[in-house]
């Protein structure tokens, strides 16, 4: 027997369909979680195509490729592609694999060229993707045009504020309306910079962690879990004269704050009581960065007024980008994609980004204070690591008994919510919801239903 | 100095961080120590100038015994258990004050009901002369994987 004539397959399919993947329902303040969705790979290769396949994925930043030639190849969207600058100053994206037979064109992780060259029969690309080299190409017929040989682009492309995303949906709205409420953060921490050119910083850290890449969406921006799994870190910052008390009548907005920013789209929000490269200065960064804080702060006061400074170096985000997108704009600026591998496994990418042409004790307080939270040796991330990988191992072999997960924190609140609540964890399950079955979300919140 | 004593320095030090003896091994390093794990993609890279996975001065590698000793160091938690192979020791430079000094290095990492893996790489130590023996102005240990990939993390000391 095989297929759908196999009636163990019918009766786990009929088991697996009995159980929606979230339980939704804010007026009688009930929000679970059904594990399945972090467990089965059948939903892995379901979210290829309606959520992975649908969206805008964030492929890579303008100052990657400052030069005409200058390229890097990554993997974006599950595919191999070549982020490069071609002769007319245009930043391009294509799919590295030649359109002979297949081998993809560029191997290297990064460089500058005019040409790819692909070594397996020969042909070559210009940095404009035009295939310019056939070898004995008198063997091909007529009807052999190179002209349609080219490196093929990503169906889309776009950027926005140096940020470039590609998708693989022809069909897909223009990136600014997709990003929705995200500009508005994005916009922020673009602001640091004088000229509003931000740059990726060199060295890229690439680590794997052996869980859902769903629970590193959570797990980005869910201020509930600090004080338990960081607390060694909230040690070192107290023992390096650090206050790590929220202080008394803070400025806007007054307290952490979680918002739904549309389309999935999330942020945490929250006053800077910790010390930020832009521009606040604490003990940590060493007397030596005091005046270069000090004047990066006198800047941005003059040039986006005493309020928009405030706003800019004095408040704290963790924006998520639907689907796979967190950038913390907090103790650094960390820019950070995940790709599931498997169901249970995820690559993870994190760069450092910074003001273009920022001083060098600002860029190196700025590195030194990314490190002390941030990365596979941090004093933080790793227990985050640990935490989703806990999860991971604790909830796959056990779902049949323990089918839900609760994630209802702040749901019967009638404002605003806080950090520590889950109402931006419960945006993206909500989001990621409607794409994969076709069901239209609950209206949790006032700023949701606008 | 000849090389001897700098493996005996070597093995001792390794002993000392296989048997988690991490006060032992802050003994021996200078006051103004770094501790430095270049990215995978820049190995020769400067800390000033570059994201690196560590890069710690004194101040950070107190704070980061501190919280290896303490429970709540969960990806630590229980401690791995390592067992650190140090080869190819060669003495790169000698001064009067200082050594500089590279030995290869496979360090392999057990967990239970956690991630283990092989971490091959190579040290460049900055050895400063103290009597007849050494102490630890800085200590890089760079990675040879292209990626951190499947080892998640350096959570222990390298
Ligand atoms: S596959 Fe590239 S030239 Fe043949
Ligand atoms: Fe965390």
């Amino acid at each position: 027997m095989s297929g759908m004539d196999d009636p163990a397959k019918i009766l786990h399919s009929t088991a697996m369909n009995k159980n929606p993947y979230i339980i939704d329902n804010p007026g009688g303040n009930d929000f679970r979680l059904n594990r399945e969705t972090l467990v089965d790979p059948d939903i892995l290769v379901a979210e290829r195509d309606r959520v992975f396949d649908q969206c805008w994925i964030y492929a890579g930043h303008d100052s990657e490729v400052p030069k005409p030639g200058d390229f890097k190849t990554r993997d974006v969207g599950g595919r191999p592609v070549i982020l490069t600058r071609d002769g007319d100053d245009n930043v391009r994206l294509f799919l590295n694999t030649c359109r002979h037979r297949g081998a993809k064109v560029c191997r290297e992780r990064e460089g500058n060229t005019k040409r790819f060259y692909c070594f397996y029969h020969g042909w070559s690309y210009g940095n404009d993707g035009a295939l310019v080299a056939v070898p004995g190409d008198d063997a091909y017929p007529d009807t052999f045009d190179r002209s349609e040989l080219g490196l093929k682009d990503v169906p889309r492309f776009e950027n926005y504020r140096g940020f470039w995303f590609a998708s693989f949906n022809p069909d897909v709205e223009d990136l600014e309306p997709y990003l929705a409420g995200a500009t508005e953060y994005i916009d922020l921490v673009v602001d640091q910079s004088a000229d509003g050119n931000m740059e990726i910083v060199a060295g890229i850290q690439e680590y794997d962690i052996a869980a859902n890449w769903k629970l590193l969406v959570e797990n980005s921006f869910d201020d509930y879990h600090l004080h338990s799994t960081h607390s060694t870190w909230l040690e070192y910052m107290k023992d390096s004269g650090v206050s790590i008390k929220v202080p008394k009548g803070l400025l806007l907005p007054k307290k952490g704050i979680g918002r739904d920013l549309g389309n999935g789209h999330a942020v945490i929000d929250n006053y800077n009581f910790r010390g930020r490269p832009v521009a606040t200065w604490i003990s940590i960064y060493g007397e030596e960065a005091k005046p270069a804080v000090e004047a990066a702060k006198a800047e941005l006061v003059e040039r986006l007024g005493e309020e928009r400074a405030e706003r800019v170096a004095n408040t704290n985000r963790n924006l998520f980008i639907f689907p796979n997108l967190m950038i913390n704009d907090g103790s650094s600026v960390t820019v950070r994609a995940f790709w599931p591998e498997a169901a249970d496994r995820m690559k993870v990418t994190a760069w450092a980004l910074g003001p273009v042409g920022e001083s060098a004790i600002m860029r190196k307080v700025r590195l030194d204070s990314f490190l002390t939270f941030y990365g596979p040796g941090g004093l933080a991330t790793p227990d985050d690591v640990e935490a989703l990988e806990q999860v991971q191992a604790g909830l796959t072999s056990t779902v049949k008994e323990v089918p839900w997960s609760v994630m209802t924190r702040g749901i019967a609140k009638d404002g605003e919510q806080l950090n520590s609540d889950e109402l931006h964890l419960r945006t993206f399950w909500r989001r990621w919801n409607t794409m994969m079955t076709g069901e239209a979300a609950a209206i949790e919140t006032a700023e949701a239903a606008e | 100095m000849n090389r001897e004593a700098v493996e005996d320095f070597f093995y001792h030090e390794a002993a000392l961080l296989d048997a988690w003896d991490l006060d032992g091994w802050m003994d021996l390093l200078c006051d103004d120590a770094r501790y430095l794990v270049p990215p995978n993609d820049v190995p020769d890279g400067n800390p000033d100038t570059t994201l690196f996975i560590i890069a710690d001065d004194m101040d950070r590698i107190r704070g980061r015994v501190k919280r290896l000793k303490s429970r709540d160091a969960h990806a630590e938690f229980p401690p791995s258990r390592t067992r650190r192979l140090i080869t190819n020791v060669r003495i790169l430079e000698q001064g009067d004050a200082e050594l500089t000094v590279t030995a290869n290095f496979s360090v392999h990492r057990f967990r239970r009901g956690g991630k283990g893996g092989e971490y091959v790489g190579h040290y460049v130590y900055k050895l400063r002369i103290e009597g007849d023996g050494f102490r630890i102005a800085e200590r890089r240990a760079v990675l040879d994987a292209e990626e951190l990939g499947g080892l998640g993390a350096v959570s222990f000391i390298l």
